[in-house]
């Protein structure tokens, strides 16, 4: 694939743009990352990146922020049905609602939801009679990256559904295909992609996520401390080397997710124009 | 190239012009930790109305607030303050060894340059259900516990080494009894949160845990507003809390307001300051306002940082709360 042979011009213009912005607002703060890393040694980095509280805190910050994407790539994928499919009453506050997560400053967010589910709030009381504990465990982080990570799937799949004409689906009907296989013969295929970027957009967001966690988690050591504040955790102890190898830590493994979810995303696009 | 000329003609221009505005309008950079926020409010006022009464020119005060160390970590890298208030003597420290505060900061005002002091006390709730009267009791089945993580806050640290000092006592220098007196008490912690504020909403709004071990002053302000609810129990021993003061060298030297600067600390031990830090529920550091507050501050036998026991922040430090330290051990058994 020869770049000369571009119908379009300006290929050298913008992929050198996009390669300086990506520069300056991408790597360089990366590269710098792994100096501040490297301050340390590897064995210093080592010792950093394999400390029995920080692994448990990676299987808390992967785990919980993985279940959060999944609940939304599902229920995001039905919000976003339900609002292109179906004209209703209070449908457009609806759809302004969903952003609420993305404007709310991330502390307000995590005291609101922590006030709720505590064994005294409004919906936590009910929970703790059925012996449901959701403030102060894992639980509750999940709950917090749930509403956080909200709008990713959703905005990303609604445009494709509104560009998506329901003749198609009309035709299945028609040929008698049933209601699941329309589904998912038809609907589903041509989303998929766009469930993908959401998941992953909201996998990742929920990754980096701080300032609501941190209320909700009740950071007890092994059990709901997640990766980010152990980062910050290392900060405040002025052991920059050892924040930055557990940053770099977490950056290097969603890289790995994303990639690959990236690789997964390209592979079924592919597949629904052939 | 006229218009090169042109351009570094005009950004000198406009540097004399901020630095020649800067001469005419005083301007201080106050950083301090979070519950000074309404001390420092009413102090700050004070100190406008005695600069101006004393050297007919006005002062402006810019005050930041925030986790002590996150605090010490702003002012590293690069945020220009000309006095620092923070929470303990350790994030100070910090700041002299990365250069910007000469070393022997502690020495040049009274008092450790600690103008006024707390303690940390228990807040239970009414009536004290638990009956929690001394550090032992926190160590008993079925307590629950709010306190911040000491790792991540200033005031937490002080929680600490007040149950160290206190089982110190009790089991006689026993290493091993202190520390499975202190696992029991952090098994007992319900929530860590990672400041001071933070527990103290887990504690009041949400209603969690039995007994908030606070700053003595947060302790106050929450019984001001809800008095009804909660009870200050003040343990018969407990840790002197000295919240240090120090004007960060290389800042006012920079910016000319070495003398305003150093003016606006030496001000917190007037009469004046010293009444309003014990308005605002710090212990005064002069003995004489001390006795205006009469019975507000229980007095209890108070341990210093200084204490052969800790020997200072950096030992307390090093020995206690760093990476792998005594408080990780807590939870991860070596």
């Amino acid at each position: 694939m020869s770049v000369s042979k571009k119908v379009l011009p300006g290929f050298g213009l913008t992929m050198g743009l996009t390669m300086s912005y990506l520069s300056f607002i991408v790597l360089i703060p990366m590269f710098s990352l792994a100096l501040e890393a490297a301050e340390v040694g590897w064995a210093g980095f080592w010792k950093a990146i394999t400390d029995p509280r920080i692994i448990a805190s990676y299987k808390v910050s992967f785990g919980c922020s993985f279940i959060a994407a999944l609940i939304n790539a599902i229920f995001g994928t039905i919000m976003a049905w339900v609002l292109t499919r179906y004209r209703f009453l209070g449908r457009r506050i609806i759809d302004g609602l969903i952003e609420l997560p993305f404007a709310l400053p991330t502390a307000v967010a995590g005291i609101a939801l922590t006030a709720l589910t505590v064994d005294k709030g409004w919906i936590g009381k009910p929970l703790a009679e059925l012996g449901i504990a959701v403030a102060y465990t894992r639980v509750g982080i999940v709950v917090a990256l749930t509403f956080i990570t909200l709008p990713f799937v959703v905005r990303s799949v609604q445009p494709v559904l509104e560009r998506l004409s329901p003749d198609y689906e009309e035709a299945g009907l028609v040929l008698g295909a049933s209601k699941l296989k329309i589904f998912f013969k038809i609907v589903f295929p041509e989303i998929k992609p766009a469930v993908l970027t959401g998941f992953s957009l909201a996998f990742a967001r929920g990754l980096g996520e701080y300032g609501s966690v941190i209320f909700i988690a009740g950071n007890k050591p092994l059990k709901t401390e997640i990766a980010p504040l152990m980062i910050v955790t290392r900060l405040e102890e002025f052991l920059y080397g050892q924040a930055t190898a557990v940053a770099l830590v977490m950056l290097t493994a969603s890289f790995i997710i994303m990639f690959l979810i990236n690789r997964l995303q390209i592979r079924s696009a592919t597949f629904c124009e052939g | 190239m006229p218009k090169f000329v042109f351009t570094l003609f005009t950004a000198l221009t406009l540097m004399l012009a901020f630095s020649a505005n800067s001469l005419f309008a005083v301007e201080i950079t106050n950083v301090s930790y979070d519950p000074t926020r309404e001390f420092y409010d009413e102090y700050n006022k004070a100190f406008q109305k005695y600069w101006q009464d004393k050297k007919k020119e006005e002062v402006t005060i810019i005050q930041s607030h925030g986790g002590s160390g996150k605090q010490a970590r702003a002012v590293i890298e690069g945020n220009e303050a000309d006095v620092v208030t923070l929470a303990l003597a350790y994030d100070i420290t910090a700041i002299a060894e990365a250069g910007l505060i000469k070393k022997d900061w502690q020495e040049k005002l009274p008092k450790n340059s600690s103008p006024y002091t707390s303690t940390i006390v228990f807040l239970v709730r009414k009536g004290n259900p638990k009956n929690l009267k001394d550090w032992g009791d926190l160590a008993k089945d079925g307590v629950g516990i709010i306190t911040p993580n000491p790792k991540t806050s200033g005031g937490a640290r002080w929680n600490y080494l007040a149950a160290w000092a206190w089982a110190d006592k009790e089991y006689n220098h026993d290493r091993t009894k202190i520390i499975e007196y202190i696992t029991k008490v952090f098994n007992n912690v319900l929530v860590l949160d990672n400041g001071a504020r933070g527990s103290t909403n887990t504690f009041v709004q949400n209603g969690q845990g039995d007994v908030l071990l606070a700053w003595e002053n947060e302790a106050f302000l929450t019984l001001k507003q809800e008095g009804d609810k909660y009870e200050i129990v003040t343990p018969p021993t407990s840790i002197l809390a000295e919240p240090p003061v120090t004007v960060v060298d290389e800042v006012v030297d920079k910016r000319g307001t070495r003398e305003i600067a150093t003016e606006y600390l030496t001000f917190l031990y007037s009469d004046e300051g010293q009444r309003l830090a014990g308005k605002h529920f710090y212990r005064p550091s002069n003995p004489e306002i001390l006795k205006e507050f009469g019975n507000q501050f229980v007095s209890t036998q108070l341990i210093t940082i200084d204490n052969p026991l800790f020997d200072g922040w950096e030992k307390a430090q090093k020995e206690h709360f760093t990476d792998g330290a005594i408080f990780d051990q807590i939870y991860v058994k070596k």
